[in-house]
């Protein structure tokens, strides 16, 4: 019986955060702890000599850590070895971290910092991907033959080509990066306490940089405000500085980015150029898509080729394509290292697919809506991958669900209106969806455990490396716990992810934490529940009768792909992810033809979710990432200077205010994918893209302007109408 | 550093008879103590006049209406007084920050401050205003134009308070307009502002912009134009030509020179064609 | 440069903060956001950015909404800040926890407070609360998480609650 399952429950961590006691990382009180600072590079490239530091300072005061005092090794552990922990020679991006100072106060470290000059030969950089020489990840995806539906075209196709550019986009957390380290205790134990979406990970990473074993680094998630996978990767390198200055200070070191910091040097969103040529038939059918994709990486490999494999394994869309390739590469630039961001390379794809779409439409003078609809993917088609869609595939709901919402399907697109005044309005709409879960046989290499564990009380204790960053996990972890198992929430107990004591789930990442995760905990707590039996009395007496007669009261699941995933990583054929989440969104813009500016008035979507098992929670999420994608649609400038973030004050790093916010309407479609905790899929990622070539589109109709690239500020909307006009004034 | 916190005008002076080019005096304290935190500024001197009672204040007068200089946006957007003669402070008031800024921005900080961008300074420009500087000297008083003179640059002198702002009793028949662009809806700092003040038919105009150059600046050539009188089909072509040289737009890290010169022709087109034709 | 809000002589402020009296020896430019966390132990006001531009700092001084990490000391000398911590925002509060307006939660102190300032100026200003009214009010606050939909309808139904 559901409960709890599908209604929502209240946030066990909300009444804290409402009474401002939630206890994030700045607002734990350590004693005798000292503030950390990093020294770092002001240029973009070039090669570390060493450290001019003024002897005029007190260097007995301070801790002081370079590369040479790093225990174990100078590695950045993610995927590939390439991304010191510290420069020691060369320095490929600015704000590149070279050494660290620790002080017993913030005056003396800023005097410390003033102190120490890094000596640097500077070289020269390239900023530009499409000249980079050095490729981190290139892919190819390959159904069909393109190059021969190109040469024989059937009579009236039409082709239609273009080139779309997405910038970079700052995830803009409102609770800047930072950690605090404890020195090695007396076993040698290593304590990081941190705002982090992915404990394990930090762990992996200290084991690497101190040369221990995994049991000696702990690392425990604070109360985190929020992350959108910019807390995915780099608290590691937080961690590993802080670590090292606590280890060279012997005390705990609190290692906290303002947000000036923050914004020079985290890892942001993939700038993304893609080239499409597609071939359409007379009547709108999709025959044939070429694609080249590239992303700029910045210095380091850091998640490039997994961000890589997401955006080109997008970037055909949700369409029905008889032939497609799909080549893409990420390269080196040296930029900041770029990393992962809601989305993860799909939306930078999903853009570019979708406003070729409504340029198809425009020159087969189809309706932007009959165009997706007739090409949308359905139960039984294949991918271009070739993946066979069998399960929990809402494209035609979510579709007629938007069309029902905002009626644009009955909208008279990109069609000469008379108006008069400032204002234009426009309407558009975009069609996507998004992987759930890790791409091919990733969940399976993972092997995310969660563990339930019978308290001396009889209530459960859940053990899990997931972590709550704001979307709802310690909510949703009860109610299906509560539910599997066929207790009250008062019954159960959360874990803080505590690498100590929590089994290593996997990520926080890839919208899997409900369908992978969950299903994990789903299935753990069923068999806690067997094993304890439905006898007579309330779940905690018959736990303890349990424990009494010697029962073993904990269980530890280890995910296992559903049989009969099949993922060739060499040719990228196969099931790329277990399932799909689907989506469609109309934006309605209001322009001001003097000024260019958009206002979004309004934001309809509809999304198969599979099954909402908090609907709260799931709106939140859609709520949220959408207007993250309108943000970057219009506004999210992130632009780079000899390779360093212009946007480093929130002054100038500009996100919606509540003004800039459209009304949103959700339309929650369900259609259960049998894998997953009961139905549900993956959420998170999907709404971040849509929303920008929703807004493009609806830019399109009130100005009947084609817009490439995201975002479409008001100086580069301008610039397009005046192109426009003088084209046309050449025309007459 | 020395901080000092006065209470009276009276001791802000005598703390002020020593200031120097570095010494800067906190208002509202949200364009000082950010600059401060960005290390952007580094006082040698700070003269805190936030809770001077005496700075804080509006009053009608024969002349018109005059606006004490700690008089904060939250004050000016509230005052019955300012909505009958000078209805377009409020407007640019409104425009400020959010609340949490307005409750502490003062009228003499935008003006002390004399960022390009400030927000209520094209109004002050265009209305006429005259600023009251006080000193252990005694009081000048300025015309609006004569105080604010260049980059973030002003004519008070280090030893100077400003202390209050005074605007001429509205014209009867005078149409104002204000509009500021920026980079979102609220909390941000302007792309572009303009404000207009158009007296009867064949009078004067007075125009200002913001952010167009180093220093909010009247558009004289295209005063004269519209005080000559323009045909209502070459408003656009006569903002154009009269544009020419009054500004100077940049690209910087908000926006670009082509925009800023683009966007304030057709803003200043719309305004004075709908003001014309009232 | 967060040292130099440690320069000048030190003042000996006195602040009623959530109905207590204090009185803290301070350099006089010191940031209220430090003097509530670090010599108050009241870490419900956050820091955001530091700049005065995400209202995550947001508190009460003497009834007005304000940016704590653009206060300093010299200038709320003899003031009642309130802060998250403090009496008066339950109902606020309920209507959070209720519509779903937390998520990550970093952002909730400073829209909490800045939600019962709109409420208490709509009532001493007679305005009745209106979706708009709440957005205009919270557009000093920014959220990342919820894209405002959930806050605003929180806020509106705490203004409505306490009109009746």
């Amino acid at each position: 019986m559901q409960r709890f399952i599908g209604r929502d429950l209240a946030r066990p961590d909300g009444p804290a955060k409402v009474r401002g006691e939630a206890v994030y990382v700045a607002d734990l009180r350590v004693a005798d702890a000292w503030v950390g600072g990093t020294v770092r590079s002001d240029v973009a490239r070039g090669v570390l000599r060493g450290f001019e530091r003024d002897p005029g300072f007190d260097w007995t005061r301070v801790a002081f850590v370079t590369a040479a005092d790093i225990p174990g090794e100078n590695v950045q552990a993610l995927i590939v070895d390439d991304q010191p922990v510290l420069a020691s020679g060369a320095i490929e991006h600015w704000g590149e971290p070279l050494a660290l100072i620790a002080a017993p106060d913030v005056a003396t470290l800023e005097r410390a910092l003033a102190a120490v000059k890094p000596l640097i030969d500077p070289a020269v950089g390239n900023f530009d991907p499409e000249l980079s020489t050095k490729v981190f990840k290139s892919i190819r995806i390959a159904k069909g033959d393109v190059d021969a539906v190109f040469r024989s075209l059937p009579a009236g196709a039409i082709v239609v080509e273009g080139t779309y550019r997405t910038d970079s986009q700052e995830q803009l957390y409102i609770e800047p990066q930072g950690c605090i380290a404890w020195p090695p205790d007396s076993d040698g134990t290593i304590t990081v306490k941190g705002s982090l979406q992915c404990p394990h990970y930090v762990r992996k990473a200290l084991v690497r940089c101190f040369g221990i074993a995994p049991e000696k680094a702990r690392v425990v998630q604070m109360e985190t405000g929020g992350g959108f996978g910019g807390k995915e990767e780099y608290p590691s390198v937080v961690a590993c500085h802080a670590a090292l200055l606590a280890r060279a200070a012997k005390r705990p070191v609190k290692l906290y980015y303002d947000r000036h910091e923050d914004l020079a040097v985290t890892p942001k969103r993939h700038p993304g150029r893609v080239k499409l040529r597609a071939a359409f038939g007379a009547d709108g059918t999709c025959l044939a898509l070429d694609a080249d994709v590239l992303f700029d990486g910045g210095a380091y490999t850091t998640l490039s080729p997994v961000v890589l494999s997401r955006g080109t394994l997008h970037a055909s869309g949700p369409y029905r394509w008889p032939s497609a390739r799909i080549v893409g590469r990420v390269v080196a630039t040296n930029h900041v290292p770029y990393g992962a961001f809601r989305g993860f390379g799909a939306p930078q794809t999903c853009f570019a697919i979708e406003r070729l779409f409504d340029r198809a439409a425009r020159e087969l003078e189809i309706h932007p809506f009959a165009l997706r609809r007739k090409n949308a993917l359905v139960a039984g088609d294949t991918t271009a991958t070739g993946q066979l869609l069998e399960h929990s595939v809402g494209s035609v709901q979510v579709l007629e669900a938007i069309a029902q919402s905002s009626a644009f399907d009955r909208h008279a697109w990109c069609v000469p209106r008379a108006e008069s005044g400032a204002k234009r309005r426009g309407l558009g709409m975009s069609f996507f969806f998004h992987g759930a879960g890790f791409t091919g046989s990733g969940e399976e290499m993972l092997k995310g455990r969660v563990r339930v564990d019978l308290l001396p009380d009889g209530r459960v204790e859940v053990l899990a490396g997931s972590t709550e960053i704001g979307q709802g996990t310690n909510t949703l972890f009860t109610a299906i716990a509560a539910d599997a198992l066929g207790v009250d929430v008062a019954d159960l107990a959360l874990a803080t992810p505590d690498t100590a004591r929590v089994p290593d789930s996997g990520p926080t990442v890839a919208s899997r934490t409900c369908m992978v995760v969950g299903g994990v905990l789903a299935q753990a707590c069923a068999e806690l529940r067997a094993r304890v039996g439905d006898g007579t009395g309330a779940w905690r007496e018959r736990a303890r009768r349990f424990l009494a007669s010697g029962g073993d009261g904990s269980v530890t699941v280890t995910y296992a792909s559903p049989a009969g995933v099949r993922w060739d990583d060499a040719n990228y054929t196969g099931d790329a992810y277990p399932v799909f989440g689907w989506a469609a969104d109309v934006a309605l813009v209001e322009v001001d033809v003097d000024t260019c500016e958009v206002d979004v008035l309004r934001f309809w979507t509809a999304v198969d979710v599979g099954r909402a098992l908090q609907p709260r929670l799931v709106i939140g999420q859609i709520e949220g990432g959408s207007l993250q994608a309108v943000g970057w649609a219009q506004r999210e400038v992130i632009t780079t200077r000899d390779g360093r973030f212009e946007q480093d004050r929130l002054a100038t790093c500009i996100v919606p205010t509540t003004l800039d916010a459209p009304r949103f309407d959700v339309t929650l479609v369900e259609v259960p994918y049998p894998h997953g905790p009961y139905g549900a899929k993956g959420v998170g990622e999907l709404p971040m893209d849509g929303g920008a070539p929703a807004v493009l589109s609806a830019i399109e109709d009130a100005l009947r302007v084609h817009a490439t690239r995201v975002p479409a500020t008001p100086e580069r909307i301008l610039a397009l109408l005046e192109d426009s006009s003088a084209i046309a004034a050449r025309n007459t | 550093m020395k901080v000092v916190s006065a209470r009276t005008i009276d001791q802000a002076l005598a703390a002020l008879a020593g200031a120097t080019s570095a010494s800067r005096i906190l208002a509202g304290g949200t364009d000082l103590v950010v600059e401060m935190e960005s290390g952007r500024t580094r006082p040698d001197f700070v003269l805190d006049v936030g809770r001077v009672r005496e700075l804080r204040w509006i009053r009608e007068t024969e002349a018109g209406v005059e606006i004490g200089a700690g008089t904060t946006c939250t004050d000016i957007v509230g005052s019955s007084e300012l909505a009958r003669h000078a209805d377009l402070v409020v407007e640019s008031a409104r425009e400020v920050g959010a609340v949490q800024i307005q409750n502490r921005a003062t009228i003499g900080g935008n003006l002390g401050t004399a960022s390009p961008a400030a927000d209520l300074v094209p109004v002050l420009f265009v209305l006429g205003a005259r600023v009251r500087l006080c000193s252990h000297a005694g009081s000048r008083e300025l015309a609006i134009e004569d105080f604010v003179t260049g980059y973030r640059t002003t004519a008070r002198r280090h030893d100077e308070l400003i202390e209050s702002i005074a605007l001429p009793r509205r014209p009867v028949g005078e149409r104002r307009a204000f509009r500021k662009v920026g980079t979102r809806r609220a909390q941000s700092i302007s792309k572009v502002v303009v404000a207009l003040a158009l007296g009867p038919r064949g009078s004067g105009a007075r125009i200002a912009a913001g952010s167009v150059a180093e220093c909010t600046v009247r558009l004289r050539a295209l005063e004269a134009a519209v005080a000559a009188g323009i045909e209502p089909g070459t408003i656009a072509s006569a903002v154009r030509l009269a544009l020419q040289h009054d500004v100077r737009p940049r690209d910087d890290v908000r926006s670009t020179a082509l925009y800023r010169r683009a966007v304030l022709e057709r803003l200043l087109t719309r305004l004075i064609t709908d003001l014309l034709s009232d | 440069m967060k040292s130099i809000f440690d320069e000048g002589d030190p003042i000996e402020l006195w602040v009623r903060v959530n109905g207590v009296a204090r009185t803290i020896s301070v350099p006089p430019l010191r940031r209220l956001l430090d003097v509530l966390r670090d010599d108050l132990g009241l870490c419900g006001s956050k820091e955001g950015c530091g700049e005065g531009e995400c209202g995550a700092c947001t508190v009460l001084v003497d009834g007005e909404a304000v940016l704590a990490c653009l206060a300093p000391a010299c200038q709320v000398d003899g003031t009642d800040v309130v802060t998250v911590e403090g009496a008066g925002f339950e109902r606020v509060q309920a209507a959070f926890l209720d519509h779903g307006g937390a998520q990550c939660g970093i952002c909730t102190p400073g829209m909490i407070v800045m939600t019962r300032a709109w409420i208490d100026a709509c009532r001493r200003d007679g305005t009745e609360p209106t979706e708009d009214g709440a957005r205009i009010a919270l557009a000093g606050n920014l959220c990342r998480c919820t894209g405002y939909g959930a806050i605003v309808a929180a806020a509106l139904a705490a203004a409505r609650e306490d009109a009746r």
